[in-house]
Order: C-alpha cells, then sequence, then structure tokens
C-alpha cells in the first residue's frame, strides 16, 4: 500500500500577498470580476516509501513535522496535510 | 573586498564543509542559493556547513548575512521574521540611504548611531516581516540595524523600496553578533564603484582583530 501526500502551503491571513492582488487584477482585467480575495499557494505532492512500514498514523507525524521544519516558513505560511493510500 | 580593502586573511567555505575552523567572522554572502527553490535560504539552512554557523553564533562570537545571506540566517532561526517577495514584485537594483540605527553591537562599535550612509541593493525578497509581537520586540530592544531613508534621514514611504515593515533594512539578533541586512556594503567599500558607504558594516568588526 503506497500512501500519497498532498501539502498545501498557504500565505498566512495576516500576510500580505502582492502575487494574490495581482493576480486578482489580471483576472478582473480579463473579465474574470467574481474573483475576489485572490491567494497564491503551493501544492507539494508526494509518495512515502513503503519499505520504511510507515502506518498512516506515522506518515501523518512525518509530515507535520516536514511542514513546520521546511516546507512552511511558519512565520508567513500556514499548511494542510492530504494523506490516502 | 575582504582581503583588498581590509588586508584580511580571508577564506571561502564550502557549503559542504562541517567546520569553519578558526574564523573570526563567519560571513554568508550574497546569491541565489539553491536557486531560492521551495522559499530563498530555505534549503541552504539545511546545508552541512550551517551546524558550525550556527555554534560560531551561540559562542558569541560575529555572524553577517548580506541579501541572500540575511535571507538564510532568518530561515534557521539564527535571527527573528521573514524575507518576502518585494511588494511591487519587481527585481530592485538601485543604490539607497540607510540610516545606522543602533551601535550596540561589534559590528557598529566605531560606528556613530544616526549615520546616513549609501549603498546598493539588489534583490526581488527584501520585504521584511515579522508578526505584531515579534515586530514590537526588534524594535523595542533596538534590534533594527538599518532603515531605508530618505535623504533628509526620514524612513518614509517613498524611501521604501520594496515594502519592508518599518523601512527595515538590516537586523541584529538579541545577542547582537549576528547581522543581517539586504543591501550589499560590500559593494559599497571603494570609491571607485561608486561609494564607501558599506564601510560602516566592516570598520568596526574589522578593526577591533
Amino acid at each position: 500500500m503506497t500512501l500519497k501526500a498532498k501539502v498545501y502551503v498557504t500565505v498566512r491571513k495576516n500576510v500580505l500577498d502582492p502575487q494574490g492582488t495581482a493576480v486578482e487584477r489580471a483576472l478582473h482585467q480579463s473579465g474574470f470580476t467574481a474573483a475576489k480575495n485572490v491567494r497564491i499557494g503551493k501544492m507539494i505532492e508526494m509518495q512515502i516509501d513503503e519499505s520504511k512500514g510507515l502506518s498512516k498514523a506515522q506518515a501523518e507525524a512525518e509530515l507535520k513535522k516536514m511542514c513546520e521544519k521546511f516546507l512552511a516558513n511558519m512565520v508567513i505560511e500556514d499548511y494542510r496535510v492530504e494523506i490516502e493510500a | 573586498m575582504l582581503t583588498e580593502v581590509y588586508s584580511a586573511d580571508a577564506r571561502l567555505v564550502w557549503h559542504q564543509e562541517k567546520s569553519v575552523g578558526d574564523a573570526e567572522l563567519v560571513v554568508l554572502p550574497g546569491g541565489f542559493s539553491y536557486g531560492d527553490y521551495l522559499r530563498t535560504g530555505a534549503m541552504a539552512k539545511f546545508s552541512p556547513v550551517m551546524d558550525a554557523v550556527r555554534g560560531h553564533a551561540q559562542k558569541g562570537k560575529p555572524v553577517l548575512g548580506i541579501c541572500n545571506g540575511f535571507q538564510i540566517l532568518c530561515e534557521a532561526g539564527l535571527l527573528p521574521g521573514v524575507l518576502i517577495r518585494n511588494r511591487q514584485l519587481k527585481f530592485v537594483c538601485d543604490d539607497v540611504r540607510l540610516k545606522l540605527e543602533t551601535d550596540n553591537s561589534p559590528f557598529f562599535a566605531r560606528a556613530k548611531k544616526g549615520s546616513v550612509v549609501r549603498m546598493p541593493i539588489k534583490h526581488g525578497e527584501g520585504n521584511y516581516f515579522a508578526d505584531a509581537d515579534t515586530l514590537k520586540r526588534i524594535e523595542g530592544e533596538g534590534q533594527v540595524a538599518f532603515r531605508y531613508v530618505d535623504p533628509a534621514g526620514n524612513a518614509t514611504e517613498a524611501a521604501n523600496p520594496n515594502g519592508t515593515l518599518n523601512n527595515i533594512a538590516g537586523i541584529v539578533n538579541s545577542g547582537r553578533n549576528v547581522l543581517g541586512l539586504m543591501p550589499h556594503p560590500e559593494h559599497a567599500c571603494q570609491a571607485v564603484l561608486g561609494s564607501e558607504g558599506g564601510r560602516i558594516v566592516f570598520d568596526s568588526i574589522m578593526g577591533s582583530r
């Protein structure tokens, strides 16, 4: 059973996201005026190496550490992890 | 620059090395380490040499981070806060004026607080950010080293080249031995390059050998 993980890293609400603002402006200019509060994040996907023998719970704990130490900068970013078999 | 202008015994340390030897001052230079992948400075903080840099800083010895070096020091937790994308989303290459906001550091022992100097900046992620509590602490403890100012020495909106909070261009840690700044003092130490304003960062620390 290969566990697959998706990590969503997003800019915290209290941090300015100039990329999101620029994209929103461009969307409006292209006629997509319904777009509001656009924020740009990252999606990182990976498989959990089955030879490590991690359970889903263990994999979740590993991913939480990966996010907090590296994949997200906790000063400015939030993260969300999704794991599926 | 350190060998030419300050006649220093300087050597390059490759990031895979595990020691900084008997170095007195460790400098993390500018550049685009790891291609700025994931986040600027995020991957460099795991380079083998960073343990030695951390040890050097923990002993109270001087560490200087310039531009990408500053970004790495923040990611590595040796300085508070983080550098994010310039607010206007453009890479900025310009000469700026900086005001020295503190002389409480071995880096500025011989410098005059309030001095205004000129140096170049060249960066896409020079926008300093810290949460409200951290920012209050940095300001309150006098950890802001340099602020972007106008010709009159005022930290105005117009003098802010990238949206950085409180016009912050550089900070020191609570121990005052780790200094990080986005501008490039090493490119402003020889008159032929346009300015000697960068000497303010090196004169004190190099003179106290």
